[in-house]
């Protein structure tokens, strides 16, 4: 949750003509939809770049905001757009399992883990490494559903299906990462 | 039907929220008397602390910046709603029912309806004569009339462009 005016108060400032306090949105937003970029493309700079895309877009297109849904609901949904479209562009592949770089990261911070004690902290990364090793579908509702603060409702508004689609592929995914942190962290999840 | 994906579904649901009262009173007594469900049931919700407690990737220091940078060479674009003038849609949406309708009346008024007793066609399809129909001088006018409205459509979307063009500048 943020401090300080609302995302609408913020945006009627913006859409007055007050184009610096746009930055405060950015701000706030900035982390999600980086991460979100992260999930479909492996390189930061390219994350970085649709990111950038996406803040433009929606800055552009800010007076298309009815306010109707959330502002970040509204943005996921540019974001979710802007990376699919880069992808389809860019041609570039998603990472999945049968990546061999990915084994190799995973490997390496398995054996990270082995030599060190578990703790809170490392078992988040280990959480972090094990969503990278998702599909960026798979990624990409995890993140809306735990870091996006959006309902089932608003997650189908963004991807484009009905809520139960939504909590169906959200069991899917969450399965698939239980399966991920079994099979790749296995002495970590001895530990949970 | 205890199956474990079955158990982890419902246990999903539980950690979740979005279980029933009658099936949530259900999970809590399997919860305290059935021990495989109690260790399913930690190990998920462990998962669903973790990924509550997972962090967001950071862009760069400089990407608000860069951001600003970018959008000041930008002017906010004008609601969609304000340029596609609903009344462009329903003229283009009359045009093409006027003409459908205008066809079928035509076409029904060639029917020989005295003899639909006969198995055969009442149209004989081989002394249709097209070139009648883009002889006649109201088809021209329909046709001038077409031509017009997608000169307009064209000018409109140029326009557009143009407009956008000159925003962006």
């Amino acid at each position: 949750m943020h401090t300080g005016p609302s995302d609408n108060e913020v945006l009627s400032r913006v859409l007055q003509g007050d184009q610096q306090a746009y930055a405060e949105i950015v701000k706030r937003y900035q982390s999600f939809v980086f991460t979100i970029a992260l999930r479909y493309v492996p390189s930061r700079e390219d994350a970085e770049e649709i990111s950038q895309d996406c803040f433009v877009k929606a800055y552009r297109s800010l007076s298309d905001f009815r306010g109707e849904s959330k502002f970040s609901t509204w943005l996921y949904t540019i974001v979710t757009t802007t990376c699919i479209t880069f992808l389809r562009k860019k041609r570039l592949e998603t990472q999945s399992l049968d990546n061999e770089k990915v084994f190799e990261a995973a490997d390496s911070v398995d054996s990270g883990f082995r030599a060190n004690q578990v703790e809170q902290k490392s078992k988040i990364t280990m959480v972090n490494r094990a969503i990278a090793l998702l599909s960026a579908d798979d990624a990409h509702i995890i993140t809306l559903f735990y870091k996006g603060e959006q309902s089932l409702e608003e997650i189908g508004q963004i991807l484009g299906i009905e809520s139960n689609t939504v909590k169906v592929r959200l069991h899917r995914a969450r399965q698939r990462l239980k399966e991920k942190m079994e099979k790749h962290f296995t002495a970590e999840v001895s530990d949970l | 039907m205890n199956t474990q994906q079955n158990i982890e579904e419902r246990l999903w649901r539980y950690i979740d929220g979005h279980c029933g009262g009658e099936e949530k009173s259900t999970i809590e007594q399997l919860l305290q008397s059935n021990v495989e469900w109690q260790h399913k049931h930690r190990q998920l919700l462990e998962i669903h602390e973790l990924l509550q407690s997972s962090e967001l990737e950071e862009p760069s220091l400089r990407f608000t910046r860069n951001v600003m940078e970018e959008i000041a060479k930008y002017q906010i674009a004008p609601a969609t709603k304000t340029y596609i003038n609903k009344w462009i849609i329903y003229g283009i949406s009359a045009f093409f029912v006027t003409m459908i309708v205008g066809f079928l009346v035509y076409g029904l008024g060639q029917i020989d309806w005295a003899s639909s007793g006969d198995t055969n066609l009442p149209i004989d399809l081989s002394k249709f004569d097209l070139s009648k129909f883009f002889n006649n001088t109201y088809v021209n006018i329909f046709m001038m009339v077409n031509v017009v409205l997608g000169l307009m459509l064209l000018d409109r979307y140029l326009s557009k462009k143009r407009d956008e063009r000159t925003a962006s500048q």
